[in-house]
């Protein structure tokens, strides 16, 4: 998958942020989606395309576990957020509910990458193409049943 | 094994678990509300239109409903949540539905040990984050998704990786003025926002021992914001009366393998603790109550699952009483029966008597969804459990995180306050 960036250069990318807490009566994703990022990025769903990738620093979606937070960002067409870690309610939800990958790479890897940069995101070979830049990185792979999970579209759809 | 092994191994039905192995665990309780129920609908929806089969769940009795984040009704929108509530109840045929208005209701956490709706050894699963607090009775309990959570109550299962240990044990017995939040907010200050991180959080020692079971609730409930899969404590006798004061049957203990495991042992000296306070806008950027003395407060927030326990409005109205409130302040038992308890005990008339706002239980102000939610620039001294940008109302508006006793001092003073302080 090919996508553009969205870079935050921040930690603990939070769900409140993600979504504020007055929007969690909400359950139109369409809706949730005009509200994404509005806690750090106002203009966020204005800019986001579809296709493209957020890029952040460890513990992103830490706090809640409102799937509204996943689920706001999928619907603006986030492909992928790619972290130098994730909190475990958001990277869940993600990968269960298929909504977007949440994609580990080290901080090295994350410090290269910049602002629109685009990428290509190759999860067989476990690689970040930077077309921008014409740099390839590693990311962790995933663990077996969240490869899974994420090759059957979702929780309901993988078969223990 | 320890305690969080062993009751993963015996729910996927292994005869031994190591972490890092992935389990399928059959579920004992499962628990939503009036923001994860409307979303699990919204997922069934999605199955249906897949062709899966919603029309029945795995097991009505073991789920109940709160209805506590946008209660009562803050708007039309979460009017509608409540009737579609109800609705899911009555189709699956969910007797365990705590509604507002209607004799007892609350917090989700809350009602989890009031209503005596998990026991020690029980896996219990819900969708909220900090359903992590229940793990103090010595359960398993984790926060899940609407996906995940939709996926239990159709299958009476899901998928777990069998995390690995922390061990945090604290020595002796907390001090006066110094309570369970003060401990947490501590542990949170030094092993960082994500320092529990996809672990158990296991707390043990003799200061655990002679700790209240409400006190450990406390310390369970915060490993959320450690980024713990699940916090937990070997319950004793004082889970078990406890329990059977609420109406339990038979409830018996469940232990961890004396020989057991642990990643990693910190321990606490309690004699060494004071009140603690965490400053915006992290629940691990904390310092002592006392530093920040100069810092001038709009208002004092007494609530949440994480502080308005009986014993939390009671180490309150012990400051607040004969005396005055300087600051807007609001007080929101968790549940109902913690409300009539604190009528009956005069704890209501006290907190009246200084000023004070009595509220409904709610989660209300505490994620920022209505009910004494913060303005632009306001500072709030609060008993809750997370201070993100804007997670108590305007972005700007600053939360610092403190014990009952720090907020009620501080509600006394305008100014954050250590009560031991107080004149």
């Amino acid at each position: 998958m090919i996508g553009n960036v969205i870079k935050y250069e921040q930690d603990n990318i939070d769900t409140d942020v993600i979504i504020p807490g007055t929007y969690l009566k909400i359950h139109d994703y369409n809706e949730l989606a005009t509200h994404a990022m509005e806690g750090l990025d106002p203009e966020f769903p204005s800019k986001v395309k579809d296709g493209d990738f957020i890029v952040a620093g460890k513990n992103f979606g830490c706090g809640s576990s409102r799937e509204h937070a996943p689920i706001a960002l999928s619907t603006c067409g986030i492909k992928a957020v790619i972290a130098t870690s994730f909190a475990r309610i958001f990277y869940r939800n993600s990968v269960d509910g298929a909504f977007l990958l949440p994609i580990e790479v080290d901080d090295e890897t994350y410090q290269k990458i910049s602002n629109s940069d685009k990428l290509e995101i190759n999860i067989e070979k476990n690689e970040i193409k930077n077309i921008t830049k014409n740099e390839t990185y590693t990311m962790k792979p995933f663990s077996e049943i969240i490869a899974k999970i994420i090759a059957a579209g979702g929780l309901f759809k993988y078969k223990k | 094994m320890n305690i969080t092994e062993k009751i993963l191994a015996r729910a996927s039905g292994k005869s031994t678990v190591s972490p890092d192995d992935i389990v399928f665990a059959k579920v004992d309780k499962v628990m939503v509300h009036d923001v994860s129920g409307p979303g699990v609908l919204k997922v069934f929806d999605k199955l249906q239109k897949q062709g899966i089969d919603t029309s029945k769940l795995h097991d009505p009795t073991k789920v109940w409903i709160a209805e506590d984040h946008f209660v009562p009704s803050a708007e039309k929108i979460s009017a509608e949540n409540i009737v579609k509530l109800s609705n899911f109840s009555k189709k699956y045929d969910i007797k365990k539905h705590f509604k507002y208005g209607m004799g007892q209701y609350g917090i989700c956490h809350t009602l989890s040990h009031e209503e005596a709706l998990v026991n020690p050894g029980d896996v219990y699963v819900g969708g909220d984050s900090h359903t992590n607090t229940t793990g103090a009775l010595g359960a398993f309990a984790c926060g899940l998704g609407h996906t995940d959570v939709a996926y239990v109550l159709l299958n009476g299962e899901i998928w777990f990786k069998v995390p690995e240990t922390y061990y945090f044990k604290l020595n002796g017995k907390l001090p006066p003025h110094v309570m369970a939040k003060d401990f947490i907010l501590n542990i949170i200050g030094d092993i960082g926002n994500d320092g529990g991180a996809y672990n158990t959080m296991q707390f043990g020692g003799t200061g655990i021992d002679e700790m209240s079971v409400e006190s450990r609730l406390t310390l369970a409930n915060m490993t959320t914001e450690a980024g713990a899969k699940n916090g937990i404590i070997e319950s004793d006798k004082k889970t078990v009366e406890y329990l059977n004061q609420r109406g339990a049957t038979n409830v018996s203990e469940f232990h961890g393998d004396a020989d057991a495991d642990y990643s990693k042992i910190l321990e606490y000296e309690a004699s060494e603790l004071e009140p603690t306070v965490a400053k915006p806008f992290s629940p691990d950027n904390i310092t002592v109550a006392r530093e920040l003395s100069s810092t001038e407060l709009d208002k004092s927030y007494i609530g949440s699952c994480t502080g308005a326990k009986y014993e939390d409005l009671l180490a309150a109205a012990k400051i607040l009483k004969g005396r005055q409130v300087k600051i807007r302040t609001e007080v929101l038992p968790a549940a109902i029966s913690i409300y009539k308890r604190a009528v009956k005990d005069g704890l209501i008339e006290i907190f009246l008597d200084a000023g004070a706002t009595v509220g409904p239980p709610t989660c209300g102000a505490c994620c920022g969804a209505h009910m004494g939610v913060l303005a632009k620039d306001e500072i709030c001294v609060s008993t809750t459990n997370r201070n993100f940008p804007g997670r108590m109302g305007h972005v700007e508006s600053q939360t610092y995180l403190a014990s009952p006793q720090v907020a009620a001092a501080s509600a006394v003073t305008g100014k954050l306050t250590d009560p031991r302080d107080l004149n």
